[in-house]
């Protein structure tokens, strides 16, 4: 094309490490995402693990104060951030395109720009690591996060990272959204979207409601920090409440942020392996909904101590009490699902059963936080970290491994070996409960969180030892499911195109999917079509697994592209130029990383569609 | 084969598996409660401690009703579907709408029971009651990582009398608590007498308690403070209103001067090396004035704990053992960030900071016999 000014063409068929780093291919990018978040979330087990040996007995000397600290901010930072937020990314561009019969995301090249701007800010936010982390916690109360509190660059590192991936993670939701909306197959009407869809669709929307604030507080702090501002320095009447409100409005959000990927995965899974369809799928969809509007009213059960007055307080006791209620029409619905079903236990069922009754002990004590006279004694004792891990651990990544087993056969195009998924299912459970479950009660036995050591004769001793007993349970859990799926992987059984006898539209398809997904645009006729469709008799052909990309001749696929990760390169560099700004030239790290960033984008927006001439030779 | 006879085991073995379950979560959830613990918030010794509690075992008997139904029926649903015959197609329902609306309609309504007493508690705490004398209306200050507490002087209401780390109050009245923090964001808690405030730098905030009968109750701070958050305690002395009246006037005053040379050398090396700079001997000051950077060390003698509640001075029965106190002094003279990574003190004085200006042994041991004469 001669508008084209510059005269990198678009790759042809790259292979080896050039094939996953012009990828646009959103299953390809689903991986990406994937691999790259497990690693993230073991570095952050490898942190809790360290955390807990130090506090195993009474005043232990395995990290200093200052690393625990470092340890703690990290530990939050990376599991929410980098882990359980880009393994349900990855799931979402895996699976969503599946789900309702597309071809790839509404806009393929910035999917990829996504996932490489999330590495860039993962990367930048672990490697801080080097030169001393943050160590304001994950929530970063103002003023611990004052260049007078704390000088070092952590502090920095946190901020321009979490900006990176704040737009990683905006550019994911907007395609999502625009996916969700747009690319739907004939007759995939909104009520009719499998369950996950539409959970990752409320997901992406609070999504892009939510960051805007973290964004804006976080600009706000940065601009304290370099600029000498005064929005959270109480001597010259900034408020230090301020950044708690801005976190919180963004912070409860990203708690349903996390969790209903998780629900959408196990609203998948249980009928699937009930072989009956999901129990009030209406009211579920509905319940996720109401749980991510009502989740803008109840942020302030975080700062129950913080002094807002009995009002405010009963206020957000209310609404906090009350979104128990959706949360708990899900899991009525969820026993309904199996209830009358005929339950086969494979591994994924076990991880989604198990989802249950972990979630519902973490609801449980969320409800006990709520009621804000007793949260009085609660609030920043070890009973919150028992009720997160309930939450986020019972819950989220309960749900990620089961969605991990569930889609193996698809993504992989091989069978994981069932008997040690269903071991590794009952130790991770046995590992959790003793890991987190003590945590009541040294919490209540007045422990307070986020302390690096402790005296003897407080009498917790004892709980804190178990608790990281429970670690190493936890820890073989992992290395099995690691030796599960990294083993059959390479060498499993190939997998059947539907080996669970599902209900959804990616089964229909070969296991690995070819890269256009569907040879012919599905036509669906109603919820579950997949199902309906096999139990009608009505035999659409399933296509034999690894079918081979010959049929896909003719199929116009976008190609690959370099410049979503120039750009993404190009983000980082100015990020470490924002966090260096005096090296040298002042801010020129910056300018020279904002000047690669658009020629990336310039760039990627005048790059030929196709490039005609590897349409001609194929 | 033996189909009518495995269902009949079935039907056995899940109430007693939910049954046996139950137990030993409701053992479990037990097994945590130690009233005895220094900090157990089973133990309340003070009415807002006690109704903090009381709405707690609401909302547990709340929790532990949903608790065993829902995985009664989980369970049960698990062990009655599974899977008989790989290609038989249950029924598919779609829902129920009744069924939907119940357990919509019950959660809803248990919470609004559970939202009474909650509410109630709510209010209850954040008033004190209006029978609260106004002398009994102290300030807690939080410093990182240390408690500064400041009583109205009795017999000049322009002054306050300052003390840190160790705060006694009036059995039997309910004690107001304005708090406040010249840093980063504390929390003022005493688990057995009331849970926690924050201590907002600027904002202020307030809090009571009461403590029923005498005794020592532990404290700490509750909200994450930076690198010593681990190491910042301190203790309520809960005494007879008169005892209360006299350990005020004896605060009031300067602690009694010995004529111990080793005790009068160390008051001149306390000024000598700078420790004057940040640490006050004298207690009382003007109402609101800008307290030192340090404790206030008028009486460090007589405390209970040295360096926030880090070394215990006293013995079992609370009084102070000089043994113990001089060698916690001792300990904490010579390597102030082994006790307390961090700290200012270790940071900023020049004893510590300079190696030339470096504490010797023997001015150590002239510094711990005056402190330790601060009763």
């Amino acid at each position: 094309m001669s508008t084209f000014p510059i005269s990198i063409p678009r790759p042809v068929h790259p292979t080896g490490i050039w094939n996953w780093i012009t990828t646009i291919d959103h299953k390809r990018i689903g991986i990406l995402y994937g691999v790259t978040a497990f690693i993230m979330f073991i570095s952050g087990g490898i942190e809790a693990t360290l955390m807990r040996l130090q506090l195993a007995g009474p005043e232990l000397d395995i990290v200093s104060a200052a690393v625990y600290n470092q340890l703690f901010t990290m530990h939050g930072t990376t599991m929410i951030f980098l882990a359980i937020m880009p393994l349900s990314a990855a799931f979402f561009n895996f699976i969503i395109p599946l789900q309702i019969g597309a071809r790839d995301v509404a806009f393929p090249r910035l999917n990829a720009f996504s996932y490489w701007t999330f590495l860039g800010g993962a990367l930048m936010l672990k490697l801080s690591w080097i030169g001393g982390a943050t160590d304001a916690g994950w929530f970063g109360y103002a003023p611990l996060t004052s260049v007078a509190q704390n000088p070092g660059t952590g502090i920095d590192f946190w901020i321009i990272s979490l900006q990176i991936l704040g737009i990683a993670s905006l550019a994911a939701s907007f395609n999502f959204i625009v996916t969700i909306i747009n690319m739907r197959a004939p007759g995939m009407t909104m009520m009719r979207l499998p369950l996950f869809t539409w959970m990752s669709f409320i997901t992406a929307i609070l999504l892009v409601l939510a960051f805007p604030v973290i964004t804006v507080a976080l600009i706000e702090l940065t601009f304290d920090r370099y600029f000498m501002f005064n929005f959270f320095n109480v001597a010259n009447g900034g408020s230090v409440v301020l950044w708690q409100h801005l976190f919180w409005v963004f912070g409860h959000p990203e708690v349903y942020i996390l969790i209903l990927p998780a629900m959408g995965i196990v609203s998948e899974v249980l009928p699937t392996f009930s072989k009956k369809p999901l129990f009030g799928y209406k009211t579920v969809v509905l319940a996720g909904a109401i749980i991510a509007f009502m989740g803008w009213m109840v942020w302030s059960h975080h700062m129950f101590t913080v002094g807002l007055g009995a009002v405010a307080n009963a206020v957000f006791t209310v609404t906090t009490m009350l979104i128990a209620v959706p949360t708990g029409i899900k899991v009525f619905n969820w026993i309904g699902t199996i209830w009358g079903g005929s339950i086969r236990f494979n591994t994924p069922m076990l991880y989604s059963l198990g989802f249950i009754a972990m979630f519902l002990l973490g609801g449980i004590s969320g409800v006990m936080h709520a009621v804000s006279a007793h949260d009085a004694q609660q609030q920043d004792t070890y009973f919150v970290p028992a009720h997160i891990h309930y939450v986020l651990f019972g819950g989220a990544i309960m749900a990620i491994l089961s969605g991990i087993f569930y889609w193996f056969p698809k993504y992989s195009g091989k069978m994981y070996s069932e008997r040690s998924g269903k071991i590794s299912f009952w130790l991770i459970m046995l590992g959790q409960n003793v890991t987190f479950f003590p945590m009541h009660f040294v919490g209540l036995d007045g422990m307070p969180r986020r302390i690096y050591t402790y005296v003897e004769g407080m009498g917790w001793e004892f709980w804190n030892g178990v608790a990281t007993g429970g670690v190493f349970i936890l820890i073989l859990g992992f290395l099995l499911v690691i030796d599960n799926i990294g083993r059959h992987w390479k060498n499993g059984e190939p997998a059947p195109a539907d080996p669970w006898d599902a209900r959804t539209l990616e089964w229909s398809i070969p296991s690995p999917p070819p890269e256009y997904n569907f040879k012919e645009i599905p036509v669906v006729r109603s919820l579950d079509d997949w199902w309906v469709t096999k139990q009608g008799g009505a035999h659409k052909e399933v296509p034999a697994s690894g079918g081979s990309g010959d049929e896909g001749h003719g199929i116009h696929l976008p190609q690959p592209s370099y410049w979503p990760m120039v750009t993404a390169v190009g983000l980082f560099i100015a990020a470490y130029g924002v966090v260096f700004n005096d090296l040298l030239i002042p801010w020129a790290l910056a300018v020279i990383g904002l000047i690669i960033g658009f020629v990336g984008v310039y760039a990627w927006s005048l790059e030929p569609v196709n490039d005609p001439e590897e349409d001609s030779t194929h | 084969m033996h189909s009518g006879n495995t269902k009949l085991m079935r039907f056995n073995k899940i109430p007693k598996t939910a049954f046996l379950l139950s137990l030993a979560f409701l053992t479990l959830l037990l097994a945590g409660c130690y009233p005895d613990h220094n900090q157990s918030t089973f133990d309340p010794r003070g009415p807002v401690a006690a109704e903090q509690l009381e709405v707690f075992w609401w909302i547990l008997i709340g929790g532990f009703i949903v608790f065993v139904l829902v995985y009664a029926a989980l369970i049960y649903a698990v062990f009655k579907f599974k899977v008989k015959n790989e290609s038989d197609v249950p029924v598919q329902t779609h829902g129920n709408h009744t069924l939907e609306i119940i357990w919509t309609a019950i959660p809803a309504v248990l919470l609004i029971i559970l939202m009474v007493p909650t509410i109630q508690t709510l209010f209850y705490m954040y008033e004190a009651p209006k029978t609260t004398k106004p002398e009994h209306t102290l300030e807690a200050i939080g410093h990182q990582w240390w408690f500064e507490f400041r009583y109205p002087d009795p017999t000049n209401t322009d002054k306050e009398i300052v003390t840190a780390n160790e705060v006694y109050i009036p059995v039997g009245y309910p004690v107001a608590i304005n708090l406040e923090s010249v840093d980063v964001i504390h929390s003022f808690w005493v688990p057995k007498l009331a849970g926690k405030t924050d201590m907002v730098p600027s904002e202020g905030n307030f809090m009571w308690f009461e403590a029923d009968e005498p005794g020592e109750y532990y404290g700490q701070c509750a909200e994450y403070c930076g690198t010593s958050h681990a190491n910042m305690k301190f203790k309520v002395v809960a005494v007879p209103e008169p005892d209360y009246k006299s350990w005020l006037q004896a605060q009031s005053n300067p602690a009694l001067e010995s004529s111990d040379p080793l005790v009068q050398e160390g008051a001149g090396v306390f000024k000598s090396a700078g420790c004057t700079g940040c640490h006050a001997t004298k207690t009382v000051v003007n109402k609101g004035s800008k307290g030192r950077v340090g404790p206030n060390l008028a009486h460090v003698g007589s405390r209970r704990d040295l360096a926030a509640g880090m070394l215990r001075n006293a013995d079992e029965n609370g009084s102070v053992n000089d043994a113990l106190l001089q060698k916690n002094l001792r300990v904490w003279l010579e390597n102030p960030a082994e006790i307390k990574p961090g700290n200012l003190m270790s940071s900023g004085a020049q004893v510590y900071t300079d190696p030339d200006k470096k504490l010797t042994e023997e001015q150590i041991s002239q510094l711990v016999h005056y402190l330790s004469s601060l009763k």
